[in-house]
């Protein structure tokens, strides 16, 4: 439905934490993995093993480089999938009622049933979380795994996207930001959460966690609180021998 | 229109028919998985949440196994060579004519000259049945890929402390609050290391990564040390100055747990100068503070002493802590006096010491558990000192590694940080005295197996496997005076040594799993041509290659004929104690692969075609009396063979009753007990044994419940390695075997019983204004070598790849954007595209590693991007170092243990036109594809 | 954005058909009978042959029929609806004025302004899009509509109207192409706030997430040469209004004339909408450090 709901019951996404997340890009081929073969058509690979391929993935990890005068350059690895946004401009573009976000919990799917491939909503995505796959001429999108967060057919605590049960570091999280008592509202008020591209307007579910502030070969401030955790013991009477007499007296 | 009438979805789709559990071996992790099948084929793959090494996450190279299952680049029967060798032409035949084939090169040597066979094996998992296999056959030439991939750091590690870091210990995840990790993109514990970091970081440790490259763990470390390569050692030293200096040193630990205060004899002319005063029963002596007077350094409540001068016999004796004092404590490893050299900031190395001593003494932990040391002493608490440290290649892959990975390890030691809570502790088997290991083995007789295991570790130049002639008795030159501690073998030497005919000629290579024709070898160009190359009579110098390997590899073309393998989850394997298992810190555990889908093609388990092959050629151990096969395949072999009695490939229900832990009778039913308990078996190691291990006398007498060893085996660690001094003497002129000439100041200086540093061999050779920079490479963690590059989800992600270079030389070259580069070594030139990148050594430039692939290989398109965009850096690196000009080619190698130097290399690089077509240069002509090519599309779930 | 010919065809073709439809809707030039169904039937092989080249766009055409149903929401589902209408309606219009010799003249009216807000939709189908500063300027419907009027006079053989409404075009291509150069900017997006990661410094891209392209890069992420583009906008300016304008006023006009000035506002049309999409950047080639 291309209308967007007044509000949802739920409003589930997830956390990236980018303090944590190696760049590993699990994430990327179990969404992959699971999503192939699950809700939808599957997600192909055009030219799989020629010059070019190009398959269809719903998350990817970005890698960028952030350099500040006088410091060291910092590397960061950045996931990106569907935000799930509040105010989804992919929704209300598309011209088939394909995409619509779900009432209860925010989801926002495409119904593979009726796209027509336009490509609109990919274009009014700002986060380019919308592919669309060359063997099957429809949408495909981050699911937020709504085949696996209600199945019935999993065990409970398997009831999580791929994404977030495959991570290594630990760097995704899932849950409910309507709920601020849950894990997600709480990492994001802890850690400073962020939206991206706040000023498209899209009011994004998903929260990105900032780096933690770096150790900089250039802030040397620490050396001096712990500048004495080195001093010498040779200037101790009868030098480091005499020390170590000492020291092995005491123990 | 109602504005939200959603259409109806089925949250609850069924997942799958069945799940199966097994291994995973998209990498050597081998992290446990579960299967899901639908209508018989994979439909998903996910991490087993009860497996000890992934405890449920999969990275991304497990998630692609169903691309690796049903890539089009798998073998499809055995086959044999039809064209020239490296062309890939190949004639399918079954499985008996390929074992006659076989035979008749493998039967006549054996008879006359079991040498003759070289049998090398790579990343396989199964080298306690490889080896045994090779010894049973009898040629002293067996080896694993250890040379050339981190022998520095295991036989650094055994040395020093019983166990390396590597798959054989772990940091105390849960505990540690200052972590320190040197030179690791991604290593074996791909998961574990990085489920560890999440812990790190939930818990609000600190990280500092040592590298200089800042990707992947290094950019989520709270501080990035970006070293110059080669010297870390320099960088550890002059923390361990520091250290000292400041008294900062675990003094307690040292007393109890080190040789710190074994006497050393100081007498230069001394026959016995360096080595241990000991008694009669060979026992090192201490200076007993209470009476000053030498005593056996395990009696019971004595307090040794780490200062002190005994004389005896007219020599001067001085503990060891003291000669490391005199050592360590000069102006040489002062902070100031490395900086440059190390491009790291003195305040930055004095800063980080200083947080080291901070942690490791001023938040140490105290766990309320009592527990017993190996010489009765009660002790009420577990005191730990929480900081950890882990590094791999970055430190072990250049030609002072050995002495590296000593400091580092000697650094922990001082800190008293190994085997205590918060700290580095080891897995079972682990710790293990260097004593408890084999030692090398050379003695053929023909026709009869070998007199013992192949690899091991050697105690002084007696050890070395030297022939009467002084020449080396294995191919690969391994235990002789130019890397006398060579534990591993040196895998990347034996094709160039078996091609120059030095030390001799061979009649079969016999290789399995190593694409030696490519991405492991140096030189890659140069040992293509020796694979290939032909005598004066036009037969190939190297005369039989036989080649085990899944996938249509660069390696196959080069081989004569081919056993193909099956995929990892269509064959039997076991993860064994006796080799290397998946234990934890706290808990021993194994772990088996099982057919969960058959196999559609006519392959067989590599293991099981080499038992068969085993007993065709009648080797003890794999015939019965009768001279019938004794095991039918490798499955019949991991339940039934026995190492020792009770002591089998797998620890697990063992015994009649399915019951025995480690130690038992063989178990018919133990394959299915390990499928049903999913695929592994684990032992946890009860909570008064789950630290200090070495000197603990519960976790002694617990390893020996479950077979680990046969009798205790406490010990202390080596801060000063007596066999390295062995060498050192003989090269001073004591003793009868003597080094030859030419390498007798190589060993003296290399061969040093405290940890020192020197410059990189290559940079000292090469003129540095011509070759300024340093080039190295880094795995990308969702690559596997060049298994990946035939899986059509990774090969997206990793399908070329660039030189990333400094932002210093970027400005220095004066690069732009979409700009390409001409990168030189003195062995070699490469054409390819640059990226700037700013996190990174200003002197340093790199790429992933094993991306390029050769035209033709891995049933991929001949333009596949891994062949025009992609190349190897290997085309640059020479395993010979550069002339020196005395008539020698010295092995690019570290000089105690023969490990490949790969990131000593040095280049130069200038601004070069784009090659024709954008395809990186060089570029070899295609090989046949021998198995045809791949589909143009693929959408895998179609059917389900 | 890729400029895909689809596309451009078909905002080109069907703009200038309603253009030309809303001219004949309001009765300029004032034909009947075959006359009448040559000019109609020009105005309906582009608009519907514009139409059809846009289903060459989708990854499923025969489910086309689909996109008529979001017409509360969606701005692409209003185009497809006003286009049929219009089409319809025009029908009724055009076949009274062939076959009939009737002017039903509300119904032309009718016509000609369902025909303007086709266009209109049209290009509120690209103004909508956040994502692309470029065209989400009060601009774009200005001038999409511009072009359908001043394309149609042209067709309809309306001289003085075509040759100022063409001026007018000329000038407002200009102005637009000058304010889109800065809308990227003005719009504030930057690699920093795509990656919120603008506190840490300057923000680059070290690796792509994949080393082979995707999706997205070929569709949104399309990068024309500052000097090439320049070359494009002096060759459609001329082409687009300067040549017609100076043959309309300058030269005796005639048929073949007619057909220069139509074929010359053609070619500019084409390059400009070439450059409509090609020009445009859109936010997500931040991602990619790429505009
Ligand atoms: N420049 C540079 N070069 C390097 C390194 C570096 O850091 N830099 N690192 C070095 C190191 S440490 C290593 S370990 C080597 C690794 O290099 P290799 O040991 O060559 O490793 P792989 O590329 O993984 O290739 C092993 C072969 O095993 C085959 N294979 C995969 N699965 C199976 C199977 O199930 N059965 C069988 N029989 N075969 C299988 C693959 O098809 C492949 O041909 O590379 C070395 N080369
Ligand atoms: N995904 C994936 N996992 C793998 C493999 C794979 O191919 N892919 N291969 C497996 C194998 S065989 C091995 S041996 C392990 C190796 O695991 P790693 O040891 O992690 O191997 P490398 O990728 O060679 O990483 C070497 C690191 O050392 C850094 N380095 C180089 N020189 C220096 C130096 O002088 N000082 C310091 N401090 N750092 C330096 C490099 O920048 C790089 O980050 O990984 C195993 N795991
Ligand atoms: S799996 Fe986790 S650590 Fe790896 S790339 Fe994804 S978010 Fe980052
Ligand atoms: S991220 Fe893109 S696709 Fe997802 S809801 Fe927001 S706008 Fe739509
Ligand atoms: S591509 Fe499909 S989902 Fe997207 S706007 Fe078009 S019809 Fe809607
Ligand atoms: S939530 Fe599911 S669909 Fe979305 S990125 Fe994660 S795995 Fe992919
Ligand atoms: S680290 Fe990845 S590839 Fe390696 S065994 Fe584990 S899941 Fe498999
Ligand atoms: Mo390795």
């Amino acid at each position: 439905m291309t209308a967007l709901p007044q509000s949802t019951e739920k409003k589930l996404g997830l956390v990236i934490d980018l303090d944590t997340c190696v760049g590993c890009h699990a994430c990327v081929i179990n969404c992959k993995e699971w999503n192939t073969s699950n809700y939808g058509a599957p997600l192909s690979d055009i030219d799989a093993y020629g010059a070019e391929p190009m398959g269809t993935f719903l998350n990817r990890v970005h890698s960028y480089e952030a350099k500040q005068d006088g410091k060291n350059a910092q590397t960061i690895h950045f996931p990106k999938s569907c935000l799930h946004c509040e105010d989804a401009p992919c929704v209300t573009v598309c011209p088939t009622g394909a995409s619509y976000k779900r009432v209860e919990d925010g989801i926002v799917l495409v119904n593979e049933d009726s796209c027509i491939g336009c490509g609109l909503c990919a274009w009014a995505c700002p986060y380019g979380a919308r592919e669309l796959d060359k063997a099957e001429g429809v949408m495909k999108k981050c699911t937020l795994c709504v085949d696996r967060i209600y199945n019935e057919n999993l065990p409970e605590i398997d009831r999580t996207p791929a994404c977030v049960r495959t991570c290594p570091a630990g760097a995704r999280h899932f849950g409910d930001f309507a709920d601020p008592d849950s894990n997600v509202s709480k990492l994001t008020a802890e850690r400073g959460g962020m939206e991206l591209m706040p000023e498209q307007g899209t009011k994004p579910v998903n929260r990105y966690l900032p780096p933690r502030p770096k150790t900089d070969v250039t802030g040397i401030g620490k050396i001096d609180i712990l500048a004495p955790y080195l001093d010498p013991v040779p200037e101790q009477a009868g030098g480091f021998l005499g020390w170590l007499d000492k020291a092995l007296e005491k123990i | 229109m109602p504005a939200f009438d959603q259409p109806a979805l089925d949250t609850s789709p069924e997942v799958s028919d069945e799940i199966r559990k097994t291994t995973c071996y998209m990498c050597a992790c081998r992290c446990g998985i579960n299967v899901h099948m639908k209508n018989g084929k994979v439909k998903y793959i996910e991490g087993n949440r009860d497996h000890p090494v992934n405890q449920g996450v999969l990275c991304a190279k497990g998630s692609a196994g169903i691309m690796q299952h049903y890539a089009p680049s798998r073998l499809r029967a055995p086959m044999k060579r039809v064209g020239e060798r490296g062309a890939g032409e190949f004639e399918e035949i079954s499985w008996d004519e390929a074992f006659e084939i076989a035979e008749s090169w493998l039967r006549p040597i054996r008879e006359t000259n079991p040498e003759k066979l070289a049998f090398f094996t790579g990343r396989d998992q199964s080298q306690s049945l490889t080896s045994w296999w090779a010894q049973a056959y009898g040629t002293p030439n067996y080896a694993a890929h250890g040379g050339f991939c981190s022998v520095n750091m295991a036989a650094a590690g055994i040395y020093t402390m019983g166990g390396a870091f590597w798959e054989f210990g772990a940091p105390d995840w849960d505990r540690s609050k200052l972590f320190m990790i040197f030179g690791v993109a991604e290593d074996h514990d791909s998961n574990p290391i990085k489920i560890g970091l999440g812990k790190l970081k939930a818990n609000g440790a600190k990280i500092i990564g040592v590298n200089p490259i800042r990707s992947g763990y290094n950019a989520i470390a709270d501080e990035w040390v970006g070293i110059t390569p080669g010297t870390d050692g320099l960088f550890i030293l002059s923390m361990i100055h520091e250290l000292m200096k400041a008294g900062k040193v675990d003094l307690n630990y040292l007393t109890r747990y080190t040789n710190a205060p074994f006497l050393v004899n100081e007498d230069r002319k001394s026959a016995e100068h360096g080595l241990f005063l000991r008694d009669e029963d060979g026992k090192p002596l201490v200076l007993d503070r209470a009476t000053g007077k030498p005593i056996a350094f395990d009696t019971p409540g004595i307090k040794a002493d780490l200062a002190g001068t005994y004389r005896h016999a007219g020599h001067t004796h001085r503990p060891v802590f003291q000669l490391m004092a005199e050592k360590y404590l000069s102006d040489e490893y002062a902070p100031d006096a490395v900086a440059d050299r190390c491009g790291i900031s003195a305040d930055t190395i004095r800063r980080i010491a200083a947080e080291l001593a901070h942690v490791a003494f001023e938040e140490e932990i105290v766990i309320d558990q009592p527990w017993t040391d190996w010489k009765g002493e009660k002790h009420a608490q577990m005191i730990g000192r929480p900081v950890a440290f882990h590094a791999m290649r970055g430190i072990s892959a250049h030609s002072n590694g050995f002495q590296t990975c000593r400091a580092l390890h000697v650094l922990q030691i001082l800190l008293g940080s190994v085997e205590v809570p918060g700290g580095f502790r080891f897995k079972p088997p682990y710790p293990k005295p260097v004593e408890a290991h084999p030692k090398p083995h050379m003695g053929i007789n023909p026709g009869k197996a070998l007199n013992g295991p192949h690899l091991g570790f050697v105690h002084g130049p007696e050890d070395l496997l030297l022939k009467e002639d002084g020449t080396a008795a294995r191919i690969d030159k391994a235990f002789t005076w130019e890397n006398p501690m060579s534990s591993h073998g040196l895998m990347h030497m034996v094709i160039s040594n078996a091609h120059a005919g030095d030390p001799y000629k061979i009649d079969t290579l016999f290789m399995y799993m190593a694409n030696m024709a490519w991405n492991s070898s140096m030189n890659t160009n140069g040992v293509m041509d020796m694979l290939s190359d032909k005598d004066e009579n036009g037969d190939y110098v190297i005369p039989h290659i036989i080649y085990s390997d899944a996938y249509s590899s660069e390696m196959v073309a080069f081989s004569d004929l081919i056993l193909p393998d099956t995929t990892y989850l269509e064959r039997h394997d076991c993860i064994s104690l006796l080799d290397r298992p998946i234990c934890e810190a706290e808990a021993a555990a194994d772990s088996i692969r099982w057919p969960v889908v058959e196999p559609d093609r006519d392959v067989r388990g590599f293991q099981s075609a080499l038992i068969q092959l085993g007993s065709r050629l009648g080797l003890p151990g794999m015939v019965n009396d009768d001279g019938s096969a004794k095991y039918q395949d490798y499955a019949d072999y991991i339940q039934n063979h026995e190492r020792r009695p009770g002591v089998g490939p797998l620890a697990g229900f063992r015994g009649e009753d399915g019951k025995g832990k480690g130690r038992g009778a063989p178990n018919p039913n133990q394959i299915q007990a390990y499928i049903e308990n999913g695929g592994f078996w684990i032992d946890h190691i009860p909570d008064e044994a789950l630290f200090f291990k070495p000197w603990n006398k519960d976790y002694q007498d617990w390893a020996v419940s479950r077979g680990i060893y046969d009798a205790p085996q406490p010990y202390v660690f080596n801060l000063y390695v007596e066999p390295i001094q062995k060498f050192r003497l003989a090269a001073q002129g004591h003793g009868d075997i003597q080094p030859p000439e030419r390498l007798r100041k190589q060993v003296e200086t290399t061969m040093d019983p405290l940890p020192i540093w020197w410059p990189p061999f290559e940079g000292t050779l090469v003129d540095i204004e011509r070759f300024p920079y340093h080039a190295l490479t880094q795995r990308p963690m969702a690559m596997y070598h060049s298994w990946g590059s035939q899986n059509a989800w990774l090969r997206q992600i990793h399908g070329a790849n660039p030189l990333f270079v400094s932002g210093e030389i970027w400005l220095d070259t004066g690069f732009a954007e979409g700009d390409w580069a001409k990168v030189t070594s003195h062995h070699g030139t490469i054409t390819v595209p640059v990226v700037r990148m700013d996190a990174l050594n200003g002197k340093t430039m790199w790429t992933w590693n094993a991306i390029g692939k050769r035209s033709g290989a891995w049933a991929l398109e001949e333009n596949a991007s891994e062949t025009t965009r992609g190349f190897l850096l290997n085309y640059l690196i020479d395993e010979l170092l550069p002339e020196k000009g005395d008539g020698q080619r010295w092995a690019n190698s570290d000089p105690i243990t023969g490990q490949a130097a790969w990131f000593d290399l040095r280049v130069n690089i200038e601004k070069a036109a784009a090659p024709a077509g954008n395809n990186s240069q060089p570029h070899f002509p295609a090989q046949k594809s021998p198995v045809g090519k791949g589909p143009k599309n693929v959408t895998y779930g179609d059917d389900f | 954005m890729h400029p895909a010919p689809s596309v451009i065809l078909f905002t080109s073709l069907s703009g200038l058909g309603f253009g030309l439809m809303f001219w004949l809707g309001f009765g300029f030039p004032d034909v009947t009978g075959w006359t009448a169904f040559a000019f109609f039937f020009i105005a309906y092989a582009l608009s519907v042959g514009g139409l059809l080249a846009s289903t060459l766009h989708l990854g499923r055409p025969s489910r086309a029929m689909n996109a008529f149903s979001q017409w509360r929401t969606s701005w692409l589902s209003r185009e497809g609806v006003a286009a049929v209408v219009t089409l319809l309606v025009m029908a009724v219009y055009a076949i009274g004025l062939i076959f009939y010799d009737t002017n039903l003249q509300v119904v032309g009216w009718i016509a000609g302004l369902l025909a303007l807000l086709t266009v209109f939709t049209t290009s509120k189908i690209y103004n909508q899009l956040k994502t692309v500063p470029r065209w989400n300027m009060p601009l774009t419907p200005v001038l999409f509509l511009t072009y359908a009027l001043a394309g149609g006079a042209l067709l309809a053989g309306q001289v003085m109207p075509a040759a100022v409404l063409l001026l007018v075009l000329t000038v407002l291509q200009l102005a637009t192409w000058q304010m889109g150069d800065k809308a990227f900017a003005n719009a504030g997006h930057t690699i920093e706030t795509a990656t919120g990661l603008g506190n840490l410094g300057k923000v680059r891209q070290l690796e792509s997430p994949h080393s082979s392209p995707n999706y997205l890069m070929k569709e949104m992420v399309h990068v024309v040469g500052r000097k090439h583009a320049m070359k494009l906008r002096v060759i459609s300016t001329v082409t687009l209004g300067l040549l017609p304008v100076a043959i309309l006023l300058f030269l005796q006009f005639n048929h073949i004339l007619a057909l220069v000035a139509v074929a010359s506002h053609l070619i500019g049309l084409l390059v400009s909408r070439w450059l409509f999409f090609a020009e445009a950047e859109h936010v997500v080639g931040l991602y990619y450090d790429k505009r």
